[in-house]
């Protein structure tokens, strides 16, 4: 089992007093299975994945990833969760914009130990972006962006994938192939994957699809 | 994996150079001129302490000869034998550097001559024969004279034996004789050996050090100024460059980079370029100090006698307390940034509107901190004595100022919307408080500045039209002369009265009057004296009861150095004492100075006559040569009226020639600060400006409200800066000016100046917004385009 859930409640203090995001969660993930979350805005989909992503910690629940146990853990020990065990793709692809695309790619690897040279040039050529390493960013399409953020997750080989929308602000074309590439490597790699998706399309894509209504899995 | 953070944070550098040199060039300038002024503080107490050394100034009873008398070699061996340990000493000038002549051997061991027949590699009989001197003096030394470079020896002097001494100066006596502070139980007085010598105590002597700390702590305030404006360039850059990364902070953190981690990594990343941006600043620094040197020489030489190196050397103390405070002053600037990193939720997305209206609490908050920094410097400065609560409240009201100024520019922000009649000028001013949080950094520093140079300039000009007028006062007399001996004094009385000239004789001894050093002068008082002097504060027909030997006049700082003031009754000797009649000032003088009438002062000194006379005439150049052909008096001690008026006013204007430049400096500090804060700013303005330009308005146009935005704040900082500076100005001539030197000054206004420097400073803005105004007007549509692409 990659991941698990375990009745996960979270809350966030606003103006007109506290919010109740997540009620009583629980799921698991297991290696190479794919996990489609859905819902409205606002349900609390990606705090569900900013917990199991170990960015954020519940209010009450248990979180364990690869059988370690989250809540046990400080800052550092989370942040190495995040370096050896999960990496995330976002909607914004958040790559580091000062840092051409082998320097992106090749920092997330670096973080995480030696670099298994064959595996990134693997990936990289899968992904189609052999002739665009030297490239910054800002001169890449959003979809070449979410490709190397692609590369920059799995070149770590980690357990757990999680994407927050990831096809969110690509086209359609662009769209289909990200998650084509996307599910084939995660597919080579036996990586467990949950995306947080308003697409049906995507949704539909996944092994397991579940809805978040009122805090509550369904 | 620091490494590899340290790499990626280094790399937002390379891809915004401009953020590198606005970043490495505030650290630079806040560190150059901080340790250029300390090094020139450096090098004058090095000077101080070589000149202590050298010559033992202040440490030791002296024993000289009383006016006209001298000491012989018999008077000293008639000491010695009576069992007094003195050490004689031949003082004079050869070549133009002063030459001691020493005895080794009788000499304190304090003395740097006392050691160096020890010390030194030459063999004993060579070593008489040699002049020690450090290497710049020796050059003014011809072939053959034979010198010892030693670097402790006070500039401009040498040191030598006094037999080698006595025969370069072809003299034969003794200059004065220093008395070893241990001496025997029982000895003969020093009346019945020798009763034309006296004894000069420690307490009678000025010491050099003591006198220039006021104007080394005013140039250390001056530097620290100038390290606080350039700080806030470094504060501004490192906020600017840390909103930036954020999102790359926030994507490091996602992948996996512990707080600690990064936090170490962002602290070593600012630590390396600050000491890189330190090591440009102190060699900046290191030239600042060379060119102000010689006119800080000239200074310490015109107003407190003292004599510096006019040459800088590389000394660790300066520039290692360069390195520090540009370390310390960068860690200060980013401890914000760091304690926003450790609250940063990983996830924290950064929102320009949402970070304004976070920061224009922050105004309030800052201005309530304003107001509390303004009250602390003002009660610091009631209930603490000294320079040091002073210089406090200088620093609370310039600091409390600039915290309270991005307040005062929201609220005229605010009203100029409110009064806005077009949606372009709502936009405007809505869109300029939207800046204010990015550029109230530079603004503050060009407060600073510009606060700084009004109040400078007025205290400066103050002094001006004061020292003018006093000179007015004072130097009445149309000559001024001394003559060399008693019969030299009589036959110009007699020359005088003679020809009905008026004459005013002066008599003066150094002695300790209210336990402070200080000039006791005996006048004849007359209608010069009744109808130039201004008193500070007198009773009522001071003159009169001065005549009749009845009070005394006592000069300002005197007064205040003894806290005495009018009517407070003052011991002349321990036998005798009178009331103060009037207190007078006397600017640029450093010591105290007690006046009586020549009667009571022959009375008291029956051995001393007047040395020193002012003479009142109609023709000075036709009294002069007959003074000098006649009575035989040396022309270099005539010197007439004009020309003392212009050395004095020279040594004035010397004396604040460093200030002004520093002033200039800390000006032009500001004005990088605003071009450096407007540059980094005018990539994050593209997003801002890019609806306005899809809406209509030209990019043209766009460049020129940028222009106007500059012109607009800066003169806005130039309405703050105006009280500022005048309330600094007061704080300068009644607070530090009444520490430091002993006078207070009365407070004139110069709007014509003000004027002027509001100019400079709207100038210095407007050049500032030209180059990012520039750059907007050229930006490329397809640059404005990408907003809505979303692709930025």
């Amino acid at each position: 089992m990659v991941l698990k859930l375990n009745s996960i409640r979270k809350s966030y203090g606003t103006n007109e007093g506290k919010v109740l995001v997540l009620n009583d969660v629980s799921l698991t993930l297991f290696a190479g299975e794919t996990l489609a979350l859905r819902g409205e805005s606002g349900s609390g989909k990606s705090t569900l994945l900013h917990i199991a992503g170990a960015l954020e910690l519940p209010d009450e629940g248990h979180v364990e990833i690869g059988g370690k146990e989250l809540s046990k853990m400080d800052d550092t020990g989370r942040a190495a969760v995040r370096r050896k065990d999960i990496a995330i793709v976002f909607q914004h692809f958040n790559l580091i914009p000062s840092l051409n695309v082998a320097a992106n790619i090749n920092f997330q690897a670096n973080l995480s130990g030696p670099v298994d040279k064959i595996k990134l040039e693997k990936i990289v050529s899968s992904l189609g972006l052999s002739d665009q390493m030297g490239k910054y960013p800002e001169a890449l399409s959003g979809g070449q962006q979410q490709r190397v953020a692609i590369a920059r997750a799995l070149v770590t080989e980690p357990k757990l994938l999680l994407a927050d929308e990831p096809t969110g602000n690509l086209d359609e074309q662009s769209s289909q192939s990200v998650l084509e590439q996307m599910l084939t490597l995660v597919a080579e790699t036996n990586t467990a994957l949950m995306v947080v998706t308003h697409s049906r399309n995507v949704a539909a894509r996944m092994d397991k699809e579940l809805q978040l209504i009122g805090g509550r899995l369904k | 994996m620091i490494v590899s953070c340290l790499f990626t944070l280094l790399s937002h550098w390379y891809r915004n150079p401009l953020q590198i040199f606005a970043y490495l060039s505030g650290v630079a300038l806040a560190t150059a001129l901080w340790s250029g002024v300390q090094a020139i503080n450096h090098e004058a107490k090095v000077s101080y302490r070589a000149a202590a050394q050298t010559l033992g100034e202040g440490q030791y009873n002296l024993i000289r000869p009383k006016q006209d008398e001298t000491i012989s070699v018999l008077d000293y061996v008639n000491l010695r034998k009576s069992g007094w340990l003195v050490s004689p000493v031949v003082d004079g000038s050869f070549d133009n550097v002063r030459l001691l002549g020493m005895d080794p051997l009788t000499l304190p061991s304090s003395f740097l001559f006392a050691n160096a027949n020890l010390t030194s590699s030459i063999s004993g009989n060579d070593f008489f024969e040699l002049l020690m001197t450090n290497e710049n003096t020796s050059k003014n030394f011809g072939p053959n004279v034979k010198v010892i470079i030693d670097k402790n020896v006070a500039p401009g002097m040498a040191v030598g034996d006094i037999s080698l001494v006595q025969r370069l100066l072809n003299k034969n006596n003794i200059s004065y004789l220093i008395v070893n502070p241990i001496q025997p139980l029982e000895q003969t007085e020093l009346e019945e050996i020798a009763p034309h010598l006296a004894i000069i105590n420690t307490e009678q002597m000025t010491d050099i050090s003591q006198l220039t700390d006021s104007f080394h702590l005013n140039l250390s305030a001056f530097g620290l100024l100038s390290f606080a404006v350039g700080l806030f360039i470094v504060h501004s850059t490192i906020g600017l460059a840390f909103e930036q990364r954020r999102a790359m902070m926030r994507s490091m953190r996602s992948m996996g980079v512990s707080l600690r981690t990064l936090i170490i990594s962002v602290t070593t990343e600012m630590m390396i370029l600050a000491m890189i941006g330190a090591v440009f600043g102190i060699v900046l620094g290191y030239l600042i100090a060379g060119l102000l040197l010689p006119d800080v020489a000239a200074t310490l030489r015109g107003l407190y006698g003292a004599n510096i190196a006019g040459t800088l050397q590389l000394r660790p103390a300066w520039w290692l307390s360069g390195l520090i405070i540009a370390l310390l002053g960068t860690s200060l600037a980013m401890s914000s940034q760091i304690w926003q990193i450790t609250k940063l939720p990983i996830l924290a997305s950064a929102k320009p509107r949402a970070w304004m209206v976070v920061t224009t609490s922050y105004f309030t908050l800052q201005m309530k901190a304003s107001v509390v920094l303004l009250t602390l410097g003002s009660i610091s400065a009631i209930l603490f004595d000294g320079l040091v609560a002073g210089f406090a409240l200088l620093g609370a009201l310039l600091i409390a100022a600039a915290i309270a100024l991005p307040a005062f520019l929201a609220w005229s922000l605010r009203k100029l919307q409110s009064y806005a009649n077009t949606p372009l000028w709502d936009w405007f001013w809505a869109d300029t408080r939207q800046q204010l949080p990015g550029l109230s950094l530079a603004l503050m520093a060009l407060l600073l500045a510009v606060s700084a140079n009004i109040g400078v300039s007025t205290m400066v000009s103050s002094f001006r039209l004061t020292f003018i007028s006093f000179l007015d006062q004072r130097l009445a007399p149309e000559l001024f002369l001394q003559v060399a001996s008693k019969d030299q004094s009589s036959e110009l009385n007699t020359f005088l009265s003679e020809r009905d000239i008026e004459v005013l004789p002066l008599m003066s001894v150094e002695t300790v009057i209210s336990k402070q050093p200080a000039e006791l002068f005996g006048i004849k008082i007359g209608d010069t004296y009744r109808e130039n002097w201004r008193f500070l504060d007198a009773v009522e027909n001071p003159w009169d009861i001065v005549q009749l030997g009845k009070a005394i006049i006592v000069n300002e700082q005197f007064a205040r150095r003894a806290n005495l003031w009018v009517s407070d009754r003052v011991n002349i000797n321990p036998n005798f004492s009178l009331p103060i009649a009037a207190i007078v000032g006397d600017y640029g003088n450093p010591k105290g100075q007690v006046i009586i009438n020549e009667e009571l002062f022959s009375n008291l000194f029956p051995q001393l006559y007047p040395a020193r006379f002012g003479i009142r005439t109609d023709n000075p150049a036709e009294l002069q040569s007959q003074i000098i052909n006649q009575i035989g008096i040396d022309k270099n001690s005539i010197i007439d009226q004009k020309s003392l008026k212009a050395f004095s006013m020279e040594v004035f204007e010397r004396t604040f020639l460093v200030t002004s430049a520093l002033n200039v400096l800390t000006l032009g500090v500001a004005s990088f600060a605003i071009l450096m804060s407007l540059l980094t700013l005018a990539d994050r303005r593209i997003p801002q400006l890019s609806p306005v330009w899809a809406l209509g308005l030209t990019r043209s146009q766009l460049g020129k409200l940028e222009l106007v935005r500059a012109v607009l704040l800066a003169l806005f900082v130039v309405i703050f800066s105006i009280p500022t500076g005048l309330v600094l100005a007061w704080v300068l001539l009644n607070v530090i000016n009444v520490k430091a030197f002993g006078w207070q000054l009365p407070m004139f206004l110069f709007p014509f100046e003000y004027l002027k420097l509001g100019l400079y400073a709207v100038c210095a803005a407007f050049l500032a917004a030209t180059w990012p105004s520039l750059r907007l007007i050229k930006t490329p549509p397809s640059d404005l385009l990408k907003v809505f692409a979303s692709e930025r």
